[in-house]
């Protein structure tokens, strides 16, 4: 099959590659450019594991075609961490204990950081609704949602 | 199967492009792709256009045009479409909705459609090349379909005059187990003087509960002026039987569902 070139920024650096067309941005991510942090939970857009952000957007990775996202600005999970120091997201998730077996957490912090990039101060039903299309087989949900909460007062102090 | 995509500047050249065997178009891809990673290896190739068109949100003189290309999300969000919010977030998570378009949407078989419900009690029209077709013409056709949608366009109903209902059994999001659309007018002594109302997951696809419709003119929305058009509601239904709903339940429960939408 004929190779195509696609070519985009991730997480700022920017990315040139030749993959096969029709490849997905999950497959293109993990196994051509080697970030693991989107999952692939179902491959059928309903586990949200896959999930990244394309230009400020939340999106699955798994049902997007690499080649669709020429010249986009990509956001993964790996790509929160700045110099080693944890987003307050990641932090928040770590000390509510929202992340047991993990594979859920970088679609779901995906999705939270979509969300507070919106709005800041959400809302119990506003973090519900933004985690909506998110599923954990471990947490039960209370600690991912009281997570995204806690990050969200943490922002709002360090800004205050 | 390894699938290849094949991008076009102008909805002309992808129309084109749709005539060779194993094609298909794309649109968000949430329905195609997915299908294509279960291993539907009926499609070889997937066909889009770019034309800025068809991402397009005109609403003018009261009426509604969108492009194929819109997404959910960009309708939900949208100021001058305010009465379509509720059909286009009951369509998925988030990110789906980010991705999920108005085209694809004619496409999807029951359980999903739900913002095809809404159009569909919106009498919109389809457009392809060919011209424009009547959503219900559209829809019945719809198998057979392969001309690009570019877009469709409505009437802006009346101030409340439309209603939405998705019934599902998570919530915030999940699937249907039946959706329900209605344009209702009242005359100055609040009898329905015009109704339309669409069922989602009620056959197949979307479809027109008109029996139900006939039923309520010159009724008004009370308990007992709704009675006769509940009663007639699931003529013409036959519903899918899927892990949601058996198709038994879908036709018990419609009746208390669109009687619960007709007194809101
Ligand atoms: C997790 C999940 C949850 C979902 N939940 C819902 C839900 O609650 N409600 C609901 O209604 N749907 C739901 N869906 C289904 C789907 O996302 C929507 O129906 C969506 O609108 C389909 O649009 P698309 O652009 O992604 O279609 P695609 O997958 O791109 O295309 C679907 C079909 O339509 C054809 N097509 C698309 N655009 C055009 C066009 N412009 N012209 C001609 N043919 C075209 C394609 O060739 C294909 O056959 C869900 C899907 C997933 C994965
Ligand atoms: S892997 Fe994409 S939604 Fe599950
Ligand atoms: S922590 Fe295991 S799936 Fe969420």
């Amino acid at each position: 099959m004929a190779k195509v070139p696609v070519q985009f920024t991730l997480n700022g650096s920017e990315k040139a590659e030749f993959i096969d067309s029709g490849t997905t941005l999950l497959h293109a991510l993990r196994d051509k450019i080697g970030d693991t942090s989107p999952k692939g939970g179902c491959h059928q857009g309903t586990c949200g594991a896959c999930s990244v952000i394309i230009d400020g957007e939340l999106r699955l990775s798994c049902l997007t075609l690499a080649e669709t996202c020429n010249g986009a600005a990509i956001t993964t999970t790996s790509g929160l961490s700045e110099g080693g120091v944890l987003h307050p997201l990641q932090h928040a998730f770590l000390d509510t204990f929202a992340t047991q077996c993990g594979f859920c957490t970088p679609g779901m912090i995906m999705a939270a950081k979509v969300l507070l990039n919106h709005t800041p101060n959400p809302s119990r039903d506003d973090v519900v609704e933004a985690l909506s299309g998110n599923v954990c087989r471990c947490t039960g949900y209370e600690p991912i949602i009281q997570a995204v909460l806690r990050a969200a007062r943490a922002n709002s102090q360090n800004a205050a | 199967m390894a699938l290849a995509l094949q991008t076009f500047a102008t909805v002309k050249e992808a129309n084109a492009a749709l005539k060779s065997q194993g094609t298909r178009y794309l649109g968000g891809g949430t329905l195609v792709v997915r299908a294509a990673n279960e291993g539907d290896v009926s499609v070889s190739s997937l066909i889009r256009s770019t034309e800025p068109s068809l991402s397009a949100i005109t609403v003018t003189d009261g009426k509604a045009r969108i492009g194929a290309s819109v997404t959910m999300a960009a309708i939900g969000g949208n100021p001058d479409l305010g009465f379509l919010a509720k059909a286009a977030r009951a369509v998925g998570g988030p990110a789906v909705r980010n991705m999920a378009t108005v085209g694809g949407n004619l496409f999807a078989p029951a359980p999903y459609g739900d913002f095809a419900v809404a159009l569909l009690a919106l009498d919109a029209t389809v457009s392809t090349h060919d011209g424009e077709t009547p959503i219900e013409t559209f829809l019945t056709r719809r198998d057979s379909n392969r001309a690009i949608v570019t877009s469709v366009a409505f009437a802006l109903p009346k101030a409340d005059g439309f209603r939405f209902l998705k019934v599902s059994r998570v919530k915030p999001k999940g699937v249907s187990l039946l959706s329900i659309a209605a344009v209702l007018e009242l005359a100055g002594d609040g009898a329905v003087s015009s109704a339309r109302i669409a069922l989602g997951c009620m056959a197949d696809r979307p479809m027109r509960a008109k029996a139900a419709e006939k039923a309520l003119i010159g009724q008004s929305l009370t308990k007992d002026g709704i009675a006769p058009a509940l009663a007639v509601g699931n003529e013409g239904t036959s519903p899918v039987t899927d892990p949601i709903a058996s198709a038994w339940y879908r036709n018990e429960v419609l009746p208390v569902h669109l009687g619960r939408l007709l007194l809101t």
